[in-house]
């Protein structure tokens, strides 16, 4: 579904903030493939799903969606295959638009946007439905802004939207990272269930090694720009955090130094 | 008493003009309300659709298609500055600057000269300021640009609602979100400028038809007049109704408004040539009030609840 071929990314090239951020990155993901990224700051989680985002060209390498080559694809472009949601829940939505204006929004990604009416009554059913499914009474207010949403609320929305067409492939960039524990948690239980219902190949980055365990059914560890450590199926399952975290030091050479993972245990 | 004659007098002329005004805010909204681009293009596209009407119209060419031509001019102008904003990267406001001063060449070469006359009895006008009285109604200046404005609104209110006009309003919402949705932002920003500009140059054709000239200058400050009329407009009418026609018909009226309290102004003989200067300060305590209020305000309260919390303390204390 997914292949990242030796891609390399380095920004502020030449100045003293130099910095390799993807340094020969390689990835295949199969079809239905739900999987965790974790590793320390800086090493390369979020810019992995940037590159295949195609937020900015890569300096080398290809990435490839389900047989298209998208390495040249310019952002708005790939966005048909990718479903997104970012750490921070202002950045999913357009918040001076209804609820059901951001759902029609993402309703029509991937297709060609003409004089046709923006919401039609068939779809504004369909929103509800949806909108239902969150459990958080969004259902009932269909008309409202999204800026008068909470972060969780919105964030919610935005899972949604990003799997109202079936992507390709979900990218889940710290997407909980941001919200008190509670909602977290929910925001979790509802990717769970999104991802499950519609069969999607997802990736989620994340900083709790806990979410990392529990969630999906493969893990990788990544480490300056690369992956250093990629378990799934049963071997997976019977991962412990003190495992990951020796794994971590035995690959990388280095002690774990995230403190936000460590005191996420 | 002759003060107030001349007010009421020079109503109706201020009405029209204030109506003309309000196309030109409503072009303005489009990039300063939906875009979310501060587009100083204006100040010179408004006179470039003048001068496109006025030539064309004295060259012999139909009202109607001199008014279209306008409309052209104005989206040309548009794409300029949407070019230097988006393909060269050049920050919004500067781009705009720079297309507005590359208008000025092309607006006096478009001209000839510094102003030209359109003479009202030599050629079919849509408008005249000497039609705002006494002349029969299909004749009467201010029907004819009201019905312009409403019949723009329309024409906005069903766009801005198509799966393309939703998309340009989400790319002035949001552009992460718009491009993680498959919108092609930087095309969607030049459209709107484009469609913008388009708008703000159809006004400056109505307007140098109503007035029966067009000069170099007559876009100077275009921006700041257009800024108060969304923000009047706003704050009088803007509150009836969050609908999108209505906010554009505020914009409007607040055009309107605009221009009675500067013909007030002169009436009472206060120096016209402040005027601008006026319109810059109130615009600019306008535009400071959502700042103000976010940073200055929770400060003062903090202030003033350390001071009740001292004063409890102190109660406390007594008892």
């Amino acid at each position: 579904m997914l292949e990242i071929k030796n891609v390399k990314k380095a920004f502020n090239v030449g100045t003293v903030n130099e910095k390799i951020a993807l340094n020969g990155l390689n990835l295949t993901l199969n079809d239905g493939d739900f999987v965790t990224v974790i590793g320390g700051n800086g090493a390369g989680k979020s810019t992995m799903l940037n590159a295949i985002a195609g937020v900015w060209d890569i300096d080398e390498g290809s990435i490839i969606i389900d047989g298209v080559d998208v390495t040249d694809m310019l952002e708005f472009k790939r966005a048909k295959y990718l479903g997104r949601v970012f750490q921070d829940p202002m950045m999913g939505t357009a918040a001076d638009m209804e609820i059901q204006e951001n759902m029609a929004l993402a309703y029509r990604r991937g297709r060609a946007r003409g004089l046709g009416w923006g919401i039609t009554k068939k779809e504004k059913e369909l929103y509800k439905q949806e909108l239902k499914k969150l459990d958080l009474g969004l259902e009932d207010r269909m008309t409202s802004k999204v800026g008068l949403l909470s972060g969780g609320q919105r964030q919610a929305l935005t899972l949604l939207m990003s799997a109202l067409v079936k992507p390709k492939l979900l990218l889940l960039d710290e997407h909980t990272a941001a919200l008190d524990p509670k909602t977290a948690a929910k925001v979790l239980e509802l990717s769970d269930k999104i991802i499950s219902e519609s069969k999607l190949t997802a990736m989620m980055v994340t900083h709790n090694m806990n979410d990392a365990i529990k969630h999906g059914n493969r893990l990788v560890m990544m480490h300056e720009g690369r992956i250093i450590f990629d378990v799934s199926g049963e071997e997976k399952k019977k991962l412990t955090i003190d495992e990951l975290v020796e794994k971590f030091t035995q690959s990388s050479g280095t002690e774990f130094a995230s403190d936000r993972a460590l005191l996420s245990k | 008493m002759s003060v107030l004659t001349s007010i009421i007098n020079s109503l109706p002329g201020a009405v029209a003009q204030g109506l003309i005004w309000g196309i030109m805010a409503i072009g303005l909204y489009i990039t300063y309300k939906i875009l979310n681009v501060s587009d100083l293009t204006v100040d010179g596209s408004i006179c470039t659709g003048a001068a496109v009407c006025v030539m064309m119209i004295i060259n012999g060419y139909s009202m109607p298609l001199a008014l279209l031509g306008a409309f052209i001019s104005g989206m040309l102008c548009g794409l300029a500055t949407g070019i230097f904003h988006t393909i060269m990267g050049i920050p919004a406001i500067l781009a705009g600057i720079l297309t507005q001063l590359a208008l000025y060449s092309v607006n006096l070469k478009i001209l000839g000269k510094a102003n030209q006359v359109l003479n009202a009895s030599k050629y079919d006008l849509l408008v005249s300021l000497r039609n705002v009285k006494g002349v029969p109604l299909y004749e009467n200046a201010i029907l004819i640009t009201a019905l312009l404005v409403l019949a723009i609104i329309a024409v906005l209110y069903w766009f801005f609602g198509t799966a393309y006009g939703c998309s340009l309003r989400a790319t002035g919402s949001n552009l992460n979100m718009s491009r993680a949705q498959g919108i092609n932002t930087k095309m969607n920003t030049v459209f709107g400028l484009m469609l913008a500009n388009g708008i703000v140059a159809f006004s400056g054709a109505i307007l140098a038809q109503y007035q029966g000239y067009a000069e170099v200058t007559m876009g100077r400050g275009a921006i700041v007049t257009g800024l108060a009329a969304i923000i009047i407009g706003g704050a009088i009418f803007g509150k009836i109704s969050k609908n999108f026609a209505v906010q554009l018909l505020a914009t409007a009226l607040g055009g309107v408004v605009y221009y009675i309290v500067y013909q007030i102004i002169i009436c009472i003989g206060l120096d016209a040539d402040l005027l601008k200067l006026l319109s810059a300060l109130v615009v600019a305590v306008f535009l400071a009030v959502p700042y103000i209020k976010s940073y200055y305000y929770p400060k003062y309260k903090k202030k003033l609840m350390k001071k009740n919390i001292k004063k409890e303390g102190a109660a406390n204390a007594r008892n």
